[in-house]
């Protein structure tokens, strides 16, 4: 029954919305805390769902987070609407950064979003199309 | 260490004086990348940063870390502060560098390995 939705909400996400950025992810993981998950898992989701929310502020025009509970962990499906990623095995290299002058300003660029996200997913998966956009699938299983 | 002795260390401001400062801190990350936070850094580490926009307070949150230090005399927008004390994350902010403050903190004995897994 691993297929089973137990809790499902989606989240809009607006390309440039500095002020509101993190704010999905703040709250998922608020519900995780709720429903009472091992606080490393929630912890995981909260990473992986933050970099991938905060990709679509600063890439994308528009996107969307998909989130949902099953009996074996948390789904995550975040896609945008934005330019997508020219070289994807390259954006997924520690360090590897496209980041402009004005998000470095803000702390970001560290090269290190991709990355997080497969570092804290059990499942990763990224489709990327040029000026289209990108979908991140990313599975955290509740038990590792 | 719990963190009014570290406020006492770095004569520190409080920025959200409504947090219970008495919780204990068992490591710290210095960062101004906010990936770079979400990579090293241990839960419950405090964070010590100069990047004073509300996504220090969001990383805080996400990656459930137990308090904020600002450096280098640089203060928060009070739209940040209010993210803050809504969050319940407590923030100060010191004169100090990144660097003294580590310096200062690791040779009072907190140590950054202390707590990680």
């Amino acid at each position: 029954m691993t297929d089973e939705v137990l809790f499902r909400k989606v989240f809009a996400i607006r390309g440039g919305d500095f002020k509101r950025a993190g704010e999905a992810s703040v709250e998922v993981r608020n519900i995780l805390k709720e429903v009472g998950f091992d606080p490393e898992v929630i912890r995981r989701v909260a990473i992986a769902s933050y970099e991938a929310e905060m990709n679509v502020v600063m890439y994308g025009v528009r996107g969307k987070m998909d989130v949902k509970l099953k009996s074996d962990g948390i789904y995550l499906v975040v896609e945008d609407e934005g330019p997508g990623i020219p070289d994807v095995e390259l954006a997924m290299q520690e360090g590897y950064s496209t980041a402009t002058e004005e998000m470095r300003e803000m702390g970001f660029g560290a090269g290190m979003g991709l990355p997080n996200m497969k570092r804290n997913s059990d499942v990763f998966r990224i489709r990327s199309r040029m000026n289209k956009g990108t979908r991140v699938k990313m599975v955290i299983k509740k038990n590792g | 260490m719990n963190l009014e002795e570290i406020r006492k260390l770095l004569n520190a401001d409080v920025l959200t004086s409504n947090i219970d400062f008495g919780r204990e801190v068992l490591s710290a990350e210095a960062s101004d990348l906010m990936s770079d936070v979400l990579s090293f850094c241990c839960s419950g580490a405090l964070l010590i940063t100069g990047l004073t926009n509300s996504q220090a307070v969001r990383i805080a949150e996400v990656a459930d870390l137990c308090a904020v230090v600002f450096t280098r005399g640089k203060r928060p927008s009070e739209e940040t502060i209010q993210l803050a004390r809504e969050r319940k994350i407590p923030v100060m902010a010191t004169k100090l560098s990144n660097y003294e403050v580590c310096g200062i903190l690791y040779s009072n004995g907190l140590d950054r390995t202390q707590n990680q897994k």
